[in-house]
This record gives C-alpha cells, sequence and structure tokens, in this order.
C-alpha cells in the first residue's frame, strides 16, 4: 500500500542522509522524497512516499523515530490529507500543436511560465494523477522535458504536524 | 575561561569521569594527544591497532556501567576503526569514539588521510557529529554521552577536524542535555504492564526469554527476584547470559541455534512468553514462520520500540527502560490479588524436566585428546566460576557460552550481533583494566586469536595478566562444521596452516606461554595459568580437530528440528 510519511527533522548538515540511508540499507522503498526547511530555520520538513505492507510501514515509521535527528513523524495518509506535486513540462509548441498546447494547459489549469517560438514551459501543479493524466492527454512526442517536485503533504483540518 | 579545542576534549573527559581513553596517535590528533600529555586524571591505553582500541574500550564498558572511550586519527585510524563501531552498534554498547579530521579548508580537497568518515560510521553508530567550531566542542561531548547511554545504547562519534582542535573557544561544560528531538521512553505503560502480568499469572506454560537488554540496563538483580517469585522457567540468549544466574534450577541453558533443547523445547511450546530486552534474532528463534505456527501470548519488554513486532507479532509490548518495567511488574505481582496457575505451572514443569534429562550438554570425553567442551568445564571450576570471560567467534566461543555456568551479569563479553572475529583478547584488555583485581580468561580459537594478537604488545606494555585458553583445533572450525554438514565435507579453505608455535610467539612478546597436548593436563595448566597473578599466559591447548557444538538448529530450521548430537545426522 503507497503511504505519505510527513516528518520534522533538525536543519542539520546530514539530516537528509540519514534518512535516504535508512531507507536504502533497509530496503524500503522511496517513490519520492521532499525536503525544505520549515516557517522555522532550525527544522525541515520532509514528505516521503513510500509503499509496504503494514508491518513494514510500521517498521519504517518507527526506525525514522529512532533517528537522533528526527523530531516528529506522522503518517498523514492514515486519515483524510492533501497532496500536491509540482511539475514543469516544456514542450515543443509550434505550428497547430501550439494552439493544442494552450488549450490543454488551461482545461488543466496550467499556466504557461515561458513561451519561446517553438516552446511552452507549462506550470502544472495537483496530485499524483492530474499530473500524470495531463501528460497521458497531450501527445507525448512533444515532450521536451519534465521535472516533477515530488509529493508535499498536508493533513486536513485539525491535523496539525508542529512542534 | 578560554581554552584550545583540544583542551576542551580532555576537560570533557574528565567531566565524564572518564578513566580510560583506548586509542593510537596520528596527524589530525597530535594537539588532542598534547592536551592528553599535560595532564594526568584521564589515562590512555595505546593499542596496537585501532580496531583493538574500539574493542578494548567497548569491553570497558560491557563489564562496567560505564560508557568506553576511544581516540583515533583521520582516514586509515578511524577505517580501522570501523569494524570496532560496528560491533559495538550491533550490541548496542554505549562509547564515545573521537576521531580526528583533516583541517576543515581541506575538506572534500581529497587532503592526505581524508575520509568522511561521518559517513562511513552513519549506519553504524547511534549517532554522528562533525565539530566545526571549537565553541561547540564541549556540548557535542557533553550530547555524545547522553545519548550514548540513555535509551538503547549505542555507539556515538565525534569527528573533530585538525584546526578546530588548535582554535581557543570559551569552554563551559553543559550541566544537562535538552534535544527536542530525542527523548527516550523510560517508564513502561502501566496498563500494558497489568495486562502482561494477568496474561503471566493466568499462563499455564509460561516461559521467560531475556537477552542483552537484561545486561545493558543493570536488571539482573529485579529479573532474578521477580523469576523466583513466579517460579517460572527462564533462558538467557548469548548476549544476556548472567542475567539470571545459570546454576539455578529454574534456569534452561541459552536457547537458539546451540541452545539447550529444555530451552527451545519450551519456547515453543509455552503459551505465554515473556521476552526481555531480547530481539528474536534468527539465531534464537529459527525460522519465525515456523516459530509463529505454534500459538502463543508474546509479552515484550524493550526499550526499543522498533525491536518490538519486528520479527514477530507481539500481544503486549512494554516501551520502557528494561530495569523500571521489571520492578513496576514486581510491585503489581505483590499487590495483586490474581491467583496463578500454579497445578498447571508444576505439570509443565514435569514436561521441562523430561526435556532436560535428555542430558543435549553431555558429550564423550577422551582420555587422549583433549576435548573443548572439558577446557571449559575445567576453566569454569579453577575460576569459581567467577572469572570474567571474553570469546572470539566460532565453535569456542559457542562451548564458552555453553560450558561456563554465568551466575552474574556483565561476566560474558562476546560479539554476538556481528560476530567479529578478532574481539577476544582486546575484550580481555577492557575487562582486565576496568577490573585490575579479577580473573579474566579469553577463550579463543587459533583463526580468532591472530586477527589482533599484535595486542600481546599491549597486554605486556600495560601489564595486562590476561589468560588466553586458545582452544587449536587449526580449523576455522565453526565454518568447517557447516562445511561437514551442509557442502558434502567439502573443507574449502578452513584449514589453518603454517600456524606459529603460540607458546614460543607469547614468550617472544615477553609473556608465559605453555602448550597443553594431553587431557590430564588441562587442569594443571589452568592452575598454573591462574596462580601467575601478574602475568599473562597463553595456554594453547591442542583439542580434537573435528568435535562439533551440539545441539543444533540448522538455519532456516524450526525451534524443535534440533540436531542434538553426531547421531542424530
Ligand atoms: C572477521 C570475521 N571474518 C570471518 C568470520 C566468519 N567465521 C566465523 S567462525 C570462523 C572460524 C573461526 O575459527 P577459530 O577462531 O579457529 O574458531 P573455531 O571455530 O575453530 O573454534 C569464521 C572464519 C567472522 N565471524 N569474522
Ligand atoms: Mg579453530
Amino acid at each position: 500500500m503507497r503511504h505519505v510519511i510527513a516528518l520534522l527533522i533538525e536543519n542539520e548538515s546530514g539530516a537528509l542522509s540519514r534518512v535516504s540511508g535508512l531507507f536504502s540499507a533497509r530496503g524500503y522503498n522511496i517513490e519520492s522524497l521532499t525536503v525544505a526547511p520549515t516557517e522555522d530555520a532550525s527544522l525541515s520538513r520532509m514528505t516521503i512516499v513510500t509503499s509496504g505492507s503494514d508491518d513494514i510501514i510500521e517498521q519504517i515509521t518507527k526506525q525514522l523515530n529512532k533517528l537522533v535527528d528526527v523530531v516528529k513523524v506522522v503518517d498523514i495518509s492514515e486519515s483524510a490529507h492533501v497532496e500536491r506535486e509540482l511539475m514543469l513540462i516544456k514542450v515543443r509548441a509550434t505550428g497547430k500543436d501550439r494552439e493544442e498546447m494552450k488549450r490543454m494547459a488551461d482545461i488543466f489549469r496550467g499556466r504557461i511560465i515561458d513561451a519561446t517560438d517553438s516552446s511552452y514551459i507549462i506550470e502544472l501543479t495537483g496530485n499524483q494523477t492530474k499530473l500524470d493524466s495531463f501528460i497521458g492527454a497531450i501527445d507525448t512526442t512533444l515532450i521536451l522535458e519534465t521535472v516533477r517536485s515530488g509529493i508535499v503533504g498536508i493533513g486536513r483540518g485539525d491535523r496539525i504536524l508542529k512542534l | 575561561m578560554v581554552l584550545t579545542g583540544a583542551e576542551i576534549v580532555i576537560r570533557c573527559l574528565q567531566e565524564e569521569k572518564v578513566d580510560y581513553v583506548f586509542g593510537y596517535p596520528g596527524g589530525a590528533v597530535l594537539f588532542i594527544y598534547d592536551a592528553l600529555f599535560q595532564q594526568e586524571k584521564v589515562r590512555h591505553i595505546l593499542v596496537r591497532h585501532e580496531q583493538a582500541a574500539i574493542h578494548a574500550a567497548d569491553a570497558y564498558a560491557r563489564s562496567t556501567e560505564t560508557v568506553g572511550v576511544a581516540l583515533v586519527t583521520s582516514g586509515p585510524g578511524a577505517t580501522n576503526a570501523v569494524t570496532g563501531i560496528a560491533t559495538a552498534y550491533c550490541d548496542s554498547i554505549p562509547m564515545v569514539i573521537i576521531s580526528g579530521q583533516v583541517p576543515t579548508a581541506a575538506i572534500g580537497q581529497d587532503a592526505f588521510q581524508e575520509v568522511d568518515t561521518v559517513g562511513i560510521t552513519r549506519p553504524c553508530v547511534k549517532h554522528n557529529f562533525l565539530v566545526k567550531d571549537a565553541a561547540d566542542i564541549a556540548s557535542t561531548i557533553k550530547k555524545a554521552f547522553h545519548l550514548a547511554k540513555t535509551g538503547r545504547p549505542g555507539p556515538v562519534l565525534v569527528d573533530i577536524p585538525k584546526d578546530v582542535s588548535a582554535q581557543s573557544a570559551e569552554y563551559h561544560y553543559p550541566k544537562s542535555v535538552e534535544m527536542r528531538s530525542y527523548n527516550p521512553v523510560v517508564k513502561g505503560h502501566q496498563g500494558q504492564i497489568k495486562k502482561a502480568l494477568k496474561l503471566l499469572l493466568e499462563a499455564k506454560r509460561p516461559m521467560i526469554y531475556t537477552g542483552g537488554g537484561v545486561i545493558l540496563s543493570d536488571a539482573a538483580a529485579p529479573l532474578t527476584q521477580l523469576v523466583r517469585k513466579l517460579g517460572m522457567p527462564i533462558t538467557n540468549t548469548l548476549m544476556g547470559l548472567g542475567g539470571y544466574p545459570a546454576t539455578d534450577k529454574q534456569y534452561l541453558g541459552m536457547p537458539g541455534m546451540h541452545g539447550t533443547y529444555e530451552a527451545n523445547m519450551s519456547m515453543h511450546f509455552s503459551d505465554v512468553l515473556l521476552a526481555v530486552g531480547a530481539r528474536f534474532d534468527d539465531r534464537v528463534i529459527g525460522d519465525p514462520a515456523h516459530f509463529a505456527a505454534e500459538p502463543r501470548k508474546i509479552i515484550h519488554i524493550d526499550i526499543d520500540p522498533s525491536s518490538i513486532s519486528k520479527r514477530v507479532k507481539v500481544d503486549v509490548p512494554i516501551v520502557g527502560d528494561v530495569k523500571e518495567v521489571l520492578e513496576e511488574l514486581a510491585r503489581l505481582l505483590d499487590d495483586s490479588k490474581h491467583e496463578q496457575d500454579t497445578a498447571s505451572l508444576a505439570t509443565w514443569w514435569r514436561q521441562i524436566d523430561e526435556w532436560r534429562s535428555r542430558d543435549c550438554m553431555k558429550y564423550k570425553n577422551s582420555d587422549e585428546i583433549i576435548k573443548p567442551q572439558y577446557v571449559v568445564e575445567k576453566l569454569w571450576e579453577v575460576t569459581g566460576g567467577d572469572a570474567f570471560i571474553t570469546s572470539d567467534v566460532g565453535q569456542h566461543q559457542m562451548w564458552a557460552a555453553q560450558y561456563y555456568k554465568f551466575d552474574k551479569p556483565r561476566r560474558w563479553l562476546n560479539s554476538g550481533g556481528l560476530g567479529t572475529m578478532g574481539v577476544g583478547m582486546p575484550y580481555a584488555m577492557g575487562a582486565q583494566l576496568a577490573h585490575p583485581d579479577a580473573q579474566v580468561a579469553c577463550v579463543t580459537g587459533e583463526a580468532s586469536i591472530q586477527m589482533n594478537i599484535q595486542e600481546l604488545s599491549t597486554c605486556k606494555q600495560f601489564r595486562l595478566p590476561i589468560k588466553i585458553c586458545n582452544l587449536n583445533n587449526r580449523y576455522l572450525g565453526m565454518v568447517r562444521q557447516w562445511q561437514e554438514l551442509f557442502h558434502g565435507g567439502r573443507y574449502s579453505e578452513s584449514y589453518m596452516d603454517s600456524l606459529p608455535d603460540f607458546a614460543k610467539l607469547a614468550e617472544a612478546y615477553g609473556h608465559i606461554g605453555i602448550r597443553v597436548d594431553r587431557p590430564a593436563d588441562v587442569e594443571g595448566a589452568l592452575r598454573e595459568a591462574f596462580s601467575r597473578k601478574n602475568d599473562l599466559v597463553f595456554l594453547d591447548f591442542q583439542i580434537d580437530q573435528t568435535e562439533n557444538v551440539y545441539p543444533m538448529v540448522q538455519g532456516g530450521k524450526g525451534l524443535t528440528e534440533m540436531i542434538l548430537s553426531a547421531e542424530d545426522l
């Protein structure tokens, strides 16, 4: 099963490698991992998308908690939450494709943030499936380059991950 | 007060009441060695290889209730230390390792003797630090000691670049440590402890299984009281030997791969299993699926939540310090109105006694050739069962664990988790330094001892009168045993050729060496060795080359599928 784990970790050098090292050493999956400082610069927040049986997910959260620098760990996918991912996609945009690309970007509520004579950069945010369907919806031979941020996630309502 | 980084390091060690630092100097730690030279409180033991420094400091910690401390230089000093650090990590031993690093400006430049020590050691330490400013040394070392000894203990490494040890900074040693990210649970959950007690008292076939956690949390006394009061059978794992007196009638011997028939059968057929500071290791429960197939309720007390329900599902988890929880359990037992099912317990004991009567530890002694089991039995007699026994890794380790009856905790020092050949002599050094008047013996094999044989020199320099009992079978015995049983007797590279004359070798280092060939001479040689209170004596026992360790549960098999002796094959 797919899980989204959010954690707060001391913003120290090497913190990321402690987490990624744990996943590789114990053979856990990482689908995506994002990290950035929080409003409190001494803390970083990570969102890790992983998958595994309940036993494995239980071990993953326990092992993450065991890392000395980790302050808090929550499996946000256990309850109502929101996930977003950002994608920047550079596509060929010439002739009739130019108009079609603009139309698709609008349908998916994407924004064209850069344009040249022959290309667009489209910015899209949403959950993973939305980004996947955009890619599915356009002519893939027109894709020049894509970059995705990986998932960030947050619990809904009064589920708050804070110190 | 303004001090140099190096002086701060030494001040911190003094503040932590460190008696001994085990180490080896080099370029990156020259300032620290200079500061060490100019004081007398912290004494330094110069080993002959950094691996031995870590092992000796580890043994110092294992045999006392303190944190072991080692000091090594950058690059090769640090990489030589890695095996020692990993060994301590696998057995959760509290240690602080200080390593030198190239100057901060040189880090990342592929400088002379530069390795990424923090990176290399990350997976085998509880935590590690790179100190970039002398002003941070004191608070970092304070944290290192705190982390090493609290929660589930473990080694913590502090990497200090050379320029940082030379810089000056204001020195202040913090009184306490606050870490928002680190707050191990100590007290167990009351409700869970009550549930556990109820289960135990209602059990028809209770069994208690304890591991290294009991030793590490100094819980042998409360454990022993509780188990005696409950009248239940108990087994101690390889790491937990001495947690409960081995000569007591409720003790069933060690469980697991080379455990006793009665311990394994009782583990398997219990209806309530109380696991204390143990982790259901593959060497203890064999095939987890086979183990789980027999229904039983499991209560698991451990300081580390990630050890619980890792390999087997647990019914009543109790996270907390083993000692605290056992004491609470004992208090609740005193107040409890619950009746214990003593009738069922008596029936259970009859079953266990029947298993016991198989006498699985018997072996055929001989007048002609020395049997290793006999040497260990005699060692136990000659030392009055009261020595510190260290071992290396192999058959000799198992024989030592099986035939030396440990009645006290912290007397048995071995590498249980990592299984590191070469720990034996450095462990004996650490134990002897911690207990100068105690009898310390290293039960080893001719292969293992050669992995740190150079330490005979350290023993000479620091007058460490350890007794080395080399169970010399001219084989990588444990490897040979597996090849005999599982690889068609093809003894690939398991014969130890071109062995030195160990007695002469010991003499070359200035010690006493005795070669023992005949069973009749075993006891006399041991008495002679232990009567020499001030000498290191190297006893080179020429033992039966083909003796195997039994009972045995083959890898991947279930606990009840034991080979009791060669006749079972
Ligand atoms: C550093 C290291 N290398 C290899 C092994 C694998 N190993 C386990 S036991 C053993 C043989 C040990 O031989 P010896 O010390 O003579 O002990 P014996 O089994 O003969 O009693 C070996 C090679 C190990 N445990 N540690
Ligand atoms: Mg051997």
